[in-house]
């Protein structure tokens, strides 16, 4: 096993590509070392991309922001102008651990673990967040729901590295949020999830939306017609209604110890309409 | 293996020592620097028993590996007393009882050093929520926020 601590990308990319065996990505480890303890994987090159200066930096500009792969999501809570465009997105990555894990778990490490109950990758999803990804052949970005493609898979080519997600600078009365339920107060994985993200047209009829939904169905769902039911609507109590059913139906859950199918169902149709009509409300509607 | 070769200050002192990359930060403290403070409880970030400051972040140790303290500022437990004058912290958790077996103590003791570096006044909820990650099985927890409030109110004076 080797340790390094590439100062640039593109040497953290060459590494990557010509490493012979297994390699891993060291950001914040909170997902790398419990496996590497539990002998889950035992990479022979390990990548630590902390030392990779534009990666620890959250850029703000007009187009959005930048937050680089290496931010720990206690840096994303403490950023103001991102907990006010986002903060459904904020609120999500700080639900991930305790205090000692915020100080060293990432947005981009979340996402590459590739769990269906990943908590930042919901409310990523549902803000057309994007993921800039740096490779032998360049850079590419692409949309966050393209990048889990099964439990613990992504669509990553070898030698490939997210080294940034990117978020739009917001549009007037828009608004996002992120709810989860768990059985405990706090500290716990995601039994089922639903991130909502709107804008508002100056009447306070939802102009645009996108629906997420979280560990219903083996990767993050993008739920396109649970968008088609916000859109036009006030989130009156029958449009509501429908976001819940729809949600419902788009789910495909597993059974296991932490929530059936049913409860799953169920309970991604409530968080979805709670977290819609948060997501109203911060968005300025009534 | 390749030993890293790792320069790091540990509670204001200039350390050097030469690892293995899988080591973590946790096994170097207790097992190559004789600091053993810090506890492994779980191994696996969820009860914060080996909880360190490093470079002003409450992290798990045994989620950090060794190799990454390079040039890094490391706060343990041996660095909280000064001599025989304790910390107010640690003087409040005596006088509230606030441990019993001791294995999670410095690990709070530490989790509530940050808390109340960020937070001198922070209210019980707070309090609560800023330890949650951090176990104790023997004392209900209690005692250990009562300690932590009291501690608070000496440090502001």
């Amino acid at each position: 096993m080797r340790y390094i601590r590439p100062l640039t990308i593109e040497d953290a990319v060459g590494q990557l590509a010509g490493s012979p065996g297994t390699a891993a990505i060291l950001a914040g480890g909170s997902d790398l070392l419990v496996r590497m303890k539990g002998g889950f994987v035992e990479p022979e090159l390990i990548i630590d991309i902390k030392a990779i200066a534009a990666l620890s930096e959250i850029r703000e500009t007009a187009e959005g922001f930048s937050i680089g792969a290496a931010v720990p999501c206690a840096v994303l809570g403490e950023h103001k102008s991102l907990r006010q465009a986002w903060p459904g997105v904020v609120e999500a990555a700080k639900l991930i651990g305790s205090k000692q894990v915020q100080g060293r778990c990432t947005i981009v490490g979340n996402l590459c673990n590739a769990s269906p109950a990943a908590d930042s990758v919901p409310a990523l999803v549902a803000a057309s967040a994007r993921a800039v990804v740096a490779g032998p052949a360049g850079k590419r970005t692409i949309a966050v729901e393209s990048v889990p493609t099964a439990p613990g898979r992504t669509s990553l080519a070898k030698g490939e590295i997210i080294e940034a997600i990117l978020l739009d600078s917001r549009a007037p009365r828009s608004g996002d949020a992120y709810l989860r339920f768990i059985p405990r107060t706090e500290m716990d994985i995601a039994v089922v999830s639903a991130g909502v993200n709107l804008t508002l047209d100056e009447a306070g009829v939802v102009k645009t939306a996108r629906v997420a939904l979280g560990a219903a169905a083996p990767t993050v769902l993008l739920v396109a017609d649970a968008a088609e039911v916000l859109v036009g609507s006030r989130l009156d109590e029958a449009t509501l209604e429908r976001l819940a059913k729809v949600c419902a139906g788009a789910c495909r859950p597993i059974d296991d110890k932490r929530g059936t199918i049913e409860f799953r169902r169920k309970v991604a149709g409530v968080l979805a309409g709670r977290a819609a009509t948060a997501a109203y409300q911060r968005a300025g509607g009534k | 293996m390749a030993g890293v070769a790792v320069s790091t200050t540990i509670n204001g002192d200039h350390v050097e020592y030469l690892c293995q990359p899988d080591e973590t930060l946790l096994e170097v403290l207790r097992d190559r620097l004789g600091l053993t403070g810090a506890k492994e409880g779980c191994g696996t970030g969820d009860c914060g028993a080996c909880s360190v400051i490093v470079d002003n972040r409450l992290v798990c140790s045994c989620l950090v590996l060794g190799a990454e303290a390079e040039g890094r500022q490391v706060e343990t437990i041996e660095g909280m007393a000064h001599g025989d004058r304790l910390h107010p912290l640690q003087q409040k958790f005596l006088e509230h009882a606030a441990l019993q077996c001791g294995i999670c103590t410095p690990g709070f003791l530490i989790a509530a050093k940050d808390l109340l570096a960020k937070n001198p006044d922070p209210t019980e909820e707070e309090i609560r929520f800023g330890l949650a990650g951090n176990l104790c099985r023997c004392t209900g927890y209690d005692k250990i926020v009562r300690a932590v409030q009291d501690a608070a109110s000496v440090m502001r004076g």
